[in-house]
């Protein structure tokens, strides 16, 4: 299977990204630069972390814009697992693909360590390694992580059972410290810890494979 | 306006030596380009005849000092690339824009040489956060470098930060970059090829930072907050494209030399590059891509806009530089060509505005030997009789007390702030003895730290400077890395006043000895002068910043605990020195005494004999013995372990200097009990003594000295005040 880095200009997880799935799972992996209109060759498709377009105006709001999101759209729809991390979350959120805003933390700091997440859904494609209840450690590295939904859109949420990961305490001031939520379909997810940043063993952590080993494990050819 | 030369900060002596190069009067363009060019800043005119004495030549060394930055040999047809230098004027008028351009400037002095920038570090010192004043400078300061590090995605993964009095209203901020370059790669400023086209790349030119060379060459007074305009703004973003359009540029075969435009903007980087490739340079600016309407050639020519490169490139291959710089959304204009005549002629207009010869801005700045003299307050603080220093009765306290000092306690608040992590390379994270950052697709790392004691060298800036290289190694050492190389950041007063040239005289001769003694070239580095301000002059500081490189990234070391019952062993004699401690300054609120002393073949006994112990994998953690003594180093190790330890000391000192004595060339060291015989006669081969102190056990830090408990705390009381600290000062009115 074939992996998707999309590269904005401003990203800085991409590289992240690119070794966590040719050295931790082992995959074919390729950078795709924004200008790119056709995704159809890629089984998975990771929107990165960093600071696209500089995070001007909010973060995500300009890469959303990007030609390279009707493509991320279109594979969306045709139900290929997408995965947006950090940034690649608040890109999903502007983009209307998953519900929801980040703002910027409560503490009005960045916030980089390493924090305990609770397993909320081990149903969809990028949990099955895990339980639910799960507690594991994954790194955070954000600004602008303070999850915000409005009460009628949490309400809808834990209907369709679209929470998959919390914060085991309140990190950022996120509603319910929500860290990671699903869309309805079940194939775009959207966290803002680092499962990329916890894939090998001399970096002291490896829980990021839980979830990026669930993608493939899940892997159908062309999608769900 | 007459004796403008004045105000642009050039002596009379200065302007009269600019006539008689030119043969007339200079104009206000090249009066400009003077005054910036020959300012402390870029001449290093009071330091050059002094810097001469630091060693720079060692078999690893690819490139020592006078390019962008150094570059050492690593192997695999590798090298790394480091360079340190400060933004301390700027930051003390507007720390965040002052705090976040020095990144941005170091990071360019790294990519300029064709390296990928792989590790920011930050040596900062401040007054002490009691004030709005201060606390505004240090929160501002931390936003700005992490504002400007997170968004680029270069992980800052150490460091140092001390708080002094001497730093209110002063405070410094040095940054260092590394980065790693293939050998056959490299980049080089050497402008060379006559008629080969001179190309301005990325940013467009305003008006921000206009002098600001000459600016970071003067005290600090009340009026240095009309300079505020001087300080240049940041944009990380644009930076970030800069950088991945210039790596992507130097995969072809466009560019002859590249430099990066920071003090002194165009002026230094056209006039530096011509010097070095003994050439000219012809420069049109009304090709120049500029910000704003209605520049002069002065603000031109002397505009700091950051994020900006001037390229020199192979006849023909323009367009090859358009193309990348295009996909990047950056500017690439053409805006002159090499010359054979030896001048930097600027032409505005079709009118030739500016022509100074390039190697009279580089070579020709005057250089000045000044006087010394030993300070008059020298023999009054080096004066200590300890037993005028009642113990305290509670050393529970005492511990406590200076655990959570402001220089001891946990950083994190600091660090925490900075992504240490993107790029995931970093191996060992902040906070630790040093920084290791993997290099992928080999099984090599690089080791990185600052430090430097300001108040040894204060003290005695001779032993203090030794102190620093030596602690900065050690540290290195302490990871399992192998010290390369050092980049220095030298940070003192007005050096026209005599006692501060006494201060950086002997500071220099400290570092060099340190070097030399410790095989360690120093391979490039920055001198920040006039840090003072109405109160005084900062205490010297001579920040290293040093690389260290570790062969096999499976056998690093840290300090944490690792296994109860692990035997606690001291390296190193603990010589009963507390002048200029942390114990000292904060138990009795003295900064006296004689720092510690240093032998540095001790020294070096004890490094090899760590880096041996770690190679043959016979030691569980590793942690150097410096501020704050055995106690504090047994805390830290305790604390990142989350394990206790019971110790017990046999010594004729007094149990207080036994705790918190700074003498150097110490380590604590843990090995599990199969393994101690072993570790203690590779020990006694080398030279240094070692002593079996307790074990690792619990979680509680209990001390006997001489058979009398001392210290009995529970390890979560000691955490809290250690790691609580600096937010705690920060939070407070």
């Amino acid at each position: 299977m074939k992996f998707a880095v999309i590269v904005f200009p401003g990203s800085n997880c991409d590289v992240d990204c690119y070794y966590a799935v040719k050295d931790g799972l082992v995959e074919e992996v390729e950078y795709v630069w924004h200008q790119e209109k056709n995704l159809s060759k890629y089984d998975v498709i990771m929107l990165p972390g960093g600071f696209s377009y500089g995070d001007y105006l909010r973060a995500g709001a300009i890469a959303r814009f990007s030609p390279v999101m009707e493509a991320v759209r279109e594979e969306a729809e045709k139900g290929k697992f997408i995965i947006g991390i950090c940034n690649g979350f608040q890109i999903l959120t502007e983009a209307g693909l998953l519900p929801g805003a980040l703002r910027k933390n409560e503490g009005l700091k960045f916030i980089c360590k390493t924090v305990s997440i609770i397993v909320e859904n081990d149903k969809t494609p990028f949990t099955t390694r895990l339980k639910k209840g799960q507690e594991i450690l994954l790194p955070i590295a954000h600004g602008e992580g303070n999850y915000y939904v409005d009460d009628k859109t949490l309400k809808e949420l834990k209907e369709n059972n679209q929470i998959v990961f919390r914060y085991k305490e309140n990190i950022n001031g996120s509603v319910e410290r929500i860290a990671g939520v699903i869309n309805k379909k079940g194939n775009v997810l959207g966290m803002m810890p680092h499962p990329e940043r916890a894939y090998a063993p001399l970096l002291g952590n490896t829980d990021g494979l839980y979830i990026l080993g669930s993608i493939v494990d899940n892997f159908v050819k062309g999608g769900v | 306006m007459d004796k403008i030369w004045r105000e642009l900060g050039l002596t009379d002596e200065e302007y009269e030596k600019i006539i008689s190069i030119l043969g007339r009067e200079p104009n206000i363009t090249e009066l400009g380009m003077y005054s910036v060019m020959w300012s402390e800043h870029c001449a290093y005119k009071n330091s050059k005849p002094l810097l001469k004495y630091l060693p720079t030549k060692g078999e690893r060394v690819i490139q020592g000092p006078g390019e962008n930055a150094g570059v050492l040999d690593i192997g695999d047809n590798l090298a790394v690339v480091m360079k340190i230098e400060s933004h301390n004027h700027p930051s003390a008028i507007e720390p965040y824009q002052g705090a976040a351009t020095g990144v941005g400037g170091i990071i360019r002095d790294i990519f300029t040489m064709g390296a990928r920038p792989i590790a920011l570090l930050d040596s900062l010192r401040f007054g002490i956060p009691d004030d709005k004043r201060t606390k505004y400078l240090i929160e501002n300061v931390v936003a700005g470098i992490a504002d400007y590090g997170n968004c680029i995605g270069i992980p800052t993964v150490g460091g140092d930060t001390y708080f002094e009095e001497s730093y209110k209203g002063n405070p410094l901020v040095n940054a260092m970059c590394v980065g790693i370059v293939e050998k056959d790669k490299i980049k080089k400023g050497i402008a060379k090829g006559i008629g080969n086209p001179v190309m301005i790349v990325g940013a467009t030119t305003g008006r921000d930072g206009i002098g600001g060379a000459s600016f970071a060459s003067q005290e600090l007074s009340e009026e240095s907050e009309e300079k505020r305009p001087s300080v240049q703004v940041g944009d990380p973003f644009m930076e970030k494209l800069l950088l991945e359009a210039c790596l992507e540029l130097f995969e072809t075969d466009a560019v002859v030399a590249i430099q990066d435009m920071g003090a002194a903007g165009l002026t230094s980087s056209s006039c530096e590059m011509a010097s070095r490739g003994g050439t000219g340079m012809e420069l049109d600016l009304d090709k120049v891509p500029l910000r704003e309407e209605g520049m002069t050639p002065y603000e031109i020519m002397l505009s700091e806009s950051q994020e900006r490169m001037l390229v020199v490139v192979e006849k023909g291959k323009e367009e090859d530089v358009q193309k990348v710089f295009k996909k990047w959304g950056l500017n690439a204009a053409t805006i002159g060509k090499i010359t054979d005549d030896g001048m930097i002629r600027v032409i505005k207009d079709g009118k030739v505005v500016a022509e100074v010869p390039a190697k009279s801005l580089t070579e020709d700045a005057p250089q000045y030997v000044r006087e010394e003299e030993v300070p008059k307050w020298q023999e009054d603080v080096n004066k200590l009789d300890i037993n005028e220093i009642k113990p305290p009765e509670d050393m529970n306290k005492a511990l406590k007390d200076v655990i959570s000092s402001l220089n001891i306690a946990s950083k994190e608040w600091i660090y925490s702030q900075y992504d240490y992590m993107v790029r995931t390379d970093t191996v060992i994270t902040p906070g630790m003895d040093a920084a290791v950052v993997r290099i992928k697709g080999t099984k090599k790392a690089v080791a990185l730290t600052t430090d430097c004691n300001g108040r040894y060298c204060y003290l005695d800036p001779y032993i203090g400077s030794q102190i620093a290289v030596a602690e900065a190694a050690r540290n290195l050492c302490m990871v399992g890395a192998k010290p390369i190389g050092v980049t220095d950041c030298l940070n003192f007063g007005n050096p026209e006043k005599k006692e501060i040239y006494w201060q950086l005289k002997n500071s220099i001769f400290g570092i060099a000895k340190a070097c030399e003694t410790l095989q360690i070239p120093v391979v490039s580095g920055n001198v920040s002068l006039y840090n003072e301000n109405e109160e005084g002059a900062i205490y010297p500081t001579p920040v290293i910043g040093m690389a260290g490189l570790i062969e096999d990234v499976s056998k690093i070391c840290t300090m944490d605990f690792k296994k109860e019952r692990d035997v606690i062993i001291i390296l190193g004699e603990n010589k009963g020195e507390i002048g200029g401690s942390e114990y000292l300054k904060v138990c009795f609120g003295m900064v006296k005494g004689q720092p510690p002393q240093i032998d540095l073949e001790e020294e070096k006994r004890l490094q090899e004999l760590v880096l041996k112990l770690i190679d043959k994998g016979l030691i569980n953690s590793s942690h150097d013995i410096s501020e704050g003594g055995f106690a504090v180093a047994l805390v830290e190790s305790a604390i990142s372990g989350k394990k206790g330890a019971k110790i017990s000391l046999q010594t004729s000192l007094r149990e207080d200097i036994e705790l918190f004595s700074e003498s150097q060339s110490r380590a604590l060291i843990t090995v599990s009990p199969e393994k101690v015989e072993e570790v203690l006669k590779i020990a006694y081969e080398y030279q240094v003594p070692a002593q079996k102190v307790g074990v690792v056990e619990g979680k509680k830090i209990a001390i006997e000295v001489n058979g009398k408990k001392i210290i009995d705390l529970p390890l979560e009381v000691l955490e809290e005040s250690w790691r609580g600290r600096i937010k705690w000062e920060m939070e407070r009115n």
